[in-house]
């Protein structure tokens, strides 16, 4: 069975359904029905017709819960929870579900699950594994987001820059238990891409596959973090890269810039040095201005530190950070920074203890890990 | 959405000592009452789509080491007087922001004791680590 056709049919079957009356919430439960009725039987009895499958077993599905809603509930309250009918063509359905499961309505870890699930064409296990929380806690977190959508119908246009705020966060979840949500982030990005000619959904696609161009060299075969400079860029993904380069190049060419079409053109530029020496920081610097002025951001201010000794000077970096303490108050990448700019700068002891302080205060363990690492190999050096 | 775990104590926090009246001094009533209220608010975390895990540990433990190549492991039973604090249980959540994390706590906190009086214990909130790193 090709789960990656059976997971882009999900939201088109969804559509099918609320267009045919059933509403949203019912008609995604139904489907979720189906795909697992799908992913039991499909692999020994494959259907000619998946879709048509598809759409049979789920309508029949949502007959049943309704059937049993409303042995439950009053007509009316079940009247009240239908969306109004949608315009009749079909087509964009999948974009229509992404801007009603991205709504603002909802906090980013329900939309998050719930976009993963009705437009992803995830399982409510798959996803609670990713999220490492238990699958009845994944299940509520997905009903009460379609209870807060109750109303809402497939006609209203959402908020293009929570659809994409979402879409980052899904791809920043990363690899977790069985499922790439890296890749399912690409995905979904890719498809509304194809609906949209705003410049920063490119912009988003292209930061996304520059990042990914780089997953192979991030982590080491033990799980630890391996920094840009030192990263074998031999393990780069050169399509991923090639393809991120033309999606930026025709989203710049808009003349419409955005914080991610900047964040990728940064991403771009690592990816294009053949080794970390020839990057060329003078236009990534440039980026920085651009992005900062854009977001006026602190991390992003933070980021920029970083690579400012590169054009600048030792000392340039650190003095960037003078001011973002009150900004950052105790956030552990302005230590993180600080110690690496101390580091390069030779203020040996004071890049010990800010390497200490960060690996103290991040809550990942991998960079806790990283930073303590950076801690020993100078105190040994 | 980061994870805290709020650990409850049989004795510890900032004054170190046993909740006002010990469990043993309660009535049936009020241990039941107590009992009650710790499934609820297990039950509206699941609702809510914030539980992750609920467990209780025995009062009493050991201490366990390494005791050298070809030796038993040491072992040493408590209870130990010195031991500053006793972990009794914990609730593991998945939520939006630490603001809600401590919310969670002080509900805990709430929970009906002798007389049906909210007990005011301490609880220890701790946010659990991940693998996730930032993209360099």
């Amino acid at each position: 069975m090709n789960d990656a056709l059976l997971r882009t049919l999900v939201p088109q079957v969804i559509g099918v359904l609320v267009r045919r009356g059933t509403d949203f919430a019912t008609a995604e439960d139904a489907v979720q029905e189906a795909l697992l009725e799908a992913h039991r039987t499909w692999s020994e009895r494959p259907p000619d017709d998946p879709k048509g499958w598809l759409v049979t077993v789920a309508q029949r599905r949502a007959v049943d819960i309704v059937r049993a809603e409303s042995s439950r509930r009053r007509r009316e309250e079940t009247a009240a929870l239908e969306p109004p009918q949608g315009p009749t063509e079909h087509g964009d359905d999948t974009l229509l579900l992404l801007f009603l499961c991205c709504h603002p309505s909802l906090t980013p870890a329900s939309a998050v699950a719930l976009t993963l699930r009705a437009v992803g064409g995830l399982t409510t296990h798959e996803i609670a594994e990713a999220f490492l929380v238990p699958e009845a806690t994944m299940a509520q977190r997905i009903s009460r987001a379609k209870r807060t959508l109750a109303g809402h119908g497939l006609t209203a246009p959402g908020d293009l820059a929570v659809v994409l705020r979402v879409l980052y966060l899904v791809f920043n979840q990363g690899y977790a238990g069985r499922v790439d949500l890296a890749a399912e982030a690409i995905r979904l990005t890719r498809l509304l891409v194809l609906e949209s000619d705003e410049p920063e959904v490119a912009g988003l696609l292209a930061l996304m596959l520059l990042h990914h161009a780089r997953r192979d060299a991030r982590r080491d075969a033990f799980g630890r973090i391996v920094t840009l400079d030192e990263q074998d860029r031999a393990l780069w993904r050169t399509d991923e890269i090639a393809e991120g380069v033309r999606v930026l190049t025709a989203a710049l060419a808009k003349e419409r810039p955005g914080e991610y079409q900047v964040q990728a053109a940064i991403a771009a530029l690592h990816d294009d040095a053949p080794t970390a020496e020839e990057t060329d920081w003078v236009q990534i610097l440039a980026w920085y201005d651009d992005l900062l002025a854009l977001t006026g951001n602190p991390i992003v201010a933070l980021s920029r530190a970083v690579d400012l000794p590169h054009r600048d000077g030792p000392l340039a970096g650190l003095k960037a950070l003078d001011g973002l303490d009150a900004a950052l108050g105790e956030h552990h990448r302005l230590d993180a920074v600080r110690a690496h700019l101390q580091e390069r700068a030779g203020q040996r002891e004071e890049a010990l203890a800010s390497y200490l302080r960060a690996a103290r205060r991040t809550t990942s363990t991998a960079e806790r890990n990283h930073l303590t690492k950076r801690a020993a190999r100078l105190r040994s050096a | 959405m980061p994870k805290y775990l709020i650990l409850k104590h049989y004795r510890g926090g900032p004054d170190q000592v046993d909740i006002d009246v010990p469990f043993d001094q309660w009535t049936p009533e009020e241990v039941d009452a107590h009992m009650a209220f710790q499934h609820d608010i297990a039950r509206v975390l699941q609702e809510n789509g914030e539980f992750v895990d609920a467990q209780a540990l025995t009062r009493d433990g050991a201490w366990v080491r390494y005791g050298g190549p070809d030796a038993a492991p040491v072992v040493t039973d408590g209870p130990f007087a010195e031991a500053k604090e006793v972990v009794a249980g914990w609730f593991m959540i998945d939520v939006e922001s630490q603001e809600r994390a401590y919310e969670v706590a002080a509900w805990v906190s709430s929970a009906p004791g002798k007389d049906g009086k909210p007990i005011h214990e301490w609880l220890q909130v701790r946010q659990v680590m991940e693998d996730r790193a930032e993209e360099s």
